[in-house]
């Protein structure tokens, strides 16, 4: 992986030289500051396969030639996208990107240097006790709040931090909230209908007409979701059970590369607990999920890897046994 | 069939039975003598028209505040926007019969000893450019005001408040003379109308039915709106906001197009209003003029079709009577109106009376399915907000 990053980038670099001034080229020395800068990288993502270790971008560092620069300026704005590019790739391969993040509200720090890695196609769980900053940090994701600094990406290179609400839903990013909200006077089935993924615009919506294919995408969300039989009544005569599955109906319906569950099981039965379970894992097969829970069994009944928070950062991270094996861990979660 | 459906059997009894007074009325009026037991006297010809207009004015509102949950309380000046542009043809109307005999200026300017017409009054000899006006700039003022209000994300009571603020600066700007809309005074002493003379009968009974016409249409209107995705969305706006925006949508756009066709079915309103009245003037714009449109929609019922034109047409029903009969106590019974109906009946009328319809029938439903039967309740949700 670390050596395939190198040796795509040689040629790539050969081409760039036929192309750029001599003096250009030999702007090598801040590429690998900038480098080092970019592979500042997330402490508690250490184990994920798909981060580059360190050693991949030192390999390029031996290049040091006196700089002769063309321009103070050109240089700055190579200097610049070199490093742009680096944490690029640094980034490559992940879904989901944070970075130093932080965020404070009237001084309290909510976020606080915050870094965390998700993979596509994987499942994680955050836990932490309440006011971690786990809602929070769902919030700088999905566009809802602005990071005081830090770096946010999906899909390797999309500045979230740069997209509202609305784009970054249409981007493939879905979102459960904490308390379920869903769309009380209209039936299960609109509910669905109007999360479907497809035209945002008003004037499509006006004169949208329903077709089969849409049809039959209701049918099987409601299938999947278990809520078939209460397609025509009102959401709000839902269980609060089964307006949480109706919310991860809605997400589905948007198709979304990444999933944000947050606290699916709070209020649930035992029973019901255990058919979310269920029906997190089957979504996780074919798409990215982060799910934050307090429920320890629900976690381990998802048995996937494990990140806690606490105090707007990353305690520990790993799986579920390790991490509620660690002291720190143990001390948050007791000590209060 | 299909059409009975898309609907519901009420608001085509409805939409029948405007068609049907735009008919019945000016007949019984202008054929019936005045002895018959069923004529309509002449004075109440406008009066009614008036109403209606004020229907026509309180559906306008009812598809924002109804079923996207904006509280204007600045729609009176969309409504007045569009009276004044009518105003103006029918000022221009007058010709060189006014009292100055001026062909070419409305008595106000040549009182004021203006030499020529202002430039924002071109066009208004032609009934076509009137008419347009008459939509479009009510319609700009709320594209423009929306566009800036739900951009900034200003909800709730604030965009009330800026929207009373936006009636009552109106509302000052046509008090001033130098506007050149006739000032205090308004806009008056109106001839005639596409060549039928204002005060006639007969002009009286067709641009009653002409309203009629043009209220049964915009629930035409309102309801295809509201049965759309698009007004199932409003809908979603109107009750969890920020979850449509994390589904994709951005409920900015939806807000301001209902706003925008809002704005410019009151400013129909308002025109057609003004040459039954005969009169505009800067009082349409009084801020509380716009809060009794929203006491209409409540009364009758918000978020309905039906709701805010029996809530318009009761309501003006009663300040007739009142005003005739105890005039200095109705300010007191519509403030008293509007917190009963607030505190007791929040649904209103109508939204009440398709509450218990609705209870009734999941009541039955629920206990036929638990009998084991099937549900026939197909195509009928449970869901839309009453027809
Ligand atoms: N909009 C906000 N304004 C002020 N404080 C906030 C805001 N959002 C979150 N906080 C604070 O940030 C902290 C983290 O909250 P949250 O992310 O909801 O925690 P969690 O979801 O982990 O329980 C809490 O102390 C909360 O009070
Ligand atoms: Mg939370």
């Amino acid at each position: 992986m670390a050596e395939a990053d190198v040796t795509n980038r040689k040629p790539q670099d050969e081409v760039q030289a036929l192309f750029e001034p001599q003096g250009v080229r030999e702007e090598q020395t801040p590429r690998t500051d900038a480098e080092g800068h970019g592979e500042r990288r997330p402490a508690a993502a250490p184990a994920s396969p798909e981060s580059a270790p360190p050693q991949a971008e030192a390999a390029l560092a031996p290049i040091e030639e006196p700089v002769v620069s063309p321009h103070p300026y050109a240089t700055k704005l190579r200097e610049q996208r070199l490093a742009k590019e680096a944490s690029g790739h640094a980034r490559r391969d992940t879904l989901l990107y944070l970075d130093g993040v932080n965020k404070s509200f009237d001084g309290f720090k909510a976020i606080n240097k915050l870094s965390l890695v998700v993979a596509r196609g994987e499942m994680r769980a955050i836990i932490g006790p309440n006011g971690a900053g786990k809602t929070t940090m769902m919030d700088i994701i999905t566009g809802k709040t602005r990071p005081d600094s830090g770096e946010v990406f999906f899909n390797g290179d999309v500045d979230l931090t740069h997209h509202d609400e609305a784009a970054i839903a249409s981007m493939g990013i879905g979102r459960k909230f904490q308390k379920p909200t869903v769309f009380e006077s209209h039936t299960v089935e609109d509910n669905i209908r109007l999360s479907l993924a497809g035209p945002r615009s008003v004037l499509e919506a006006l004169f949208h007409r329903k077709d089969q294919a849409e049809r039959d995408r209701i049918d099987a969300i409601l299938e999947t979701t278990r809520l078939t039989e209460k397609r025509k009544l009102l959401a709000a005569s839902l269980s609060h059970g089964q307006k949480q599955w109706l919310e991860i109906g809605m997400l589905l319906a948007q198709d979304p590369e990444l999933l944000l569950v947050d606290e699916p099981v709070a209020g649930m039965t035992d029973a019901e607990t255990e058919e979310t379970a269920r029906l997190l894992r089957e979504i996780a097969r074919t798409r990215s999920v982060v799910v934050v829970e307090h429920d320890m069994s629900f976690v381990r009944e998802l048995g996937v890897k494990v990140t806690c928070l606490h105090e707007g950062s990353v305690l520990a991270e790993g799986p579920l046994d390790q991490v509620s094996a660690d002291p720190k861990v143990i001390e948050v979660y007791l000590g209060r | 069939m299909l059409l009975a459906r898309f609907l519901g059997p009420r608001v085509w009894i409805l939409i029948a039975a405007l068609l049907l007074a735009a008919v019945l009325v000016p007949m019984a009026n202008l054929y019936l003598s005045p002895s018959h037991p069923l004529h309509v006297p002449s004075y109440m010809v406008p009066l009614l028209g008036k109403y209606v207009c004020y229907a026509l004015l309180a559906l306008a509102l009812d598809l924002v505040w109804g079923y996207v949950g904006i509280l204007s309380l600045g729609h009176g000046a969309f409504f007045a926007l569009g009276g004044y542009a009518m105003g103006m043809y029918l000022m221009r109307q007058i010709g060189a019969r006014g009292v100055y005999g001026n062909p070419e200026l409305p008595d106000f300017m040549v009182f004021l000893n203006w030499k020529e017409l202002p430039w924002y009054w071109y066009g208004f000899d032609q009934f076509w450019f009137a008419a347009i006006m008459v939509m479009l700039v009510p319609g700009l003022l709320g594209f423009v005001f929306g566009y800036f209000a739900f951009r900034s994300r200003v909800t709730g009571v604030y965009l009330s408040i800026i929207t009373q603020a936006m009636t009552y600066a109106l509302l000052l700007a046509f008090f001033r003379n130098d506007m050149g809309f006739g000032g205090n005074n308004g806009l008056t002493d109106f001839k005639d109308i596409l060549g039928f003379p204002i005060q006639a009968d007969s002009t009286r009974a067709g641009l009653f039915a002409a309203s009629c016409i043009a209220l049964a249409i915009a629930v035409l209107i309102v309801g295809w709106i509201t049965r759309s995705k698009l007004g199932k969305l409003m809908v979603a706006v109107r009750d969890a906001e920020s979850r449509t925006r994390f589904i994709g949508w951005r409920p900015e756009y939806v807000k301001l197009f209902a706003f925008t066709v809002s704005a410019v079915m009151a400013g129909i309103a308002g025109a057609l209003y003004v040459p039954q009245v005969g009169i505009i003037n800067p009082g349409e714009f009084a801020p509380v003029n716009s809060i009794e449109i929203v006491v209409w929609a409540a009364v009758g019922g918000r978020g309905t079709l039906l709701g805010p034109v029996i809530g318009a047409l009761l309501v003006n029903y009663g300040k007739t009577y009142f005003t005739a009969v105890a005039p200095e106590f109705w300010l007191f019974f519509l403030g008293g109106l509007f917190v009963f109906v607030t505190l007791l009946l929040p649904r209103g009328i109508i939204g009440t009376i398709d509450y218990g319809w609705e209870t009734w029938r999941s009541r039955r439903r629920a206990s036929r399915e638990e009998k084991g039967e099937s549900d026939d309740g197909e195509g009928q949700p449970l869901a839309s907000p009453a027809e």
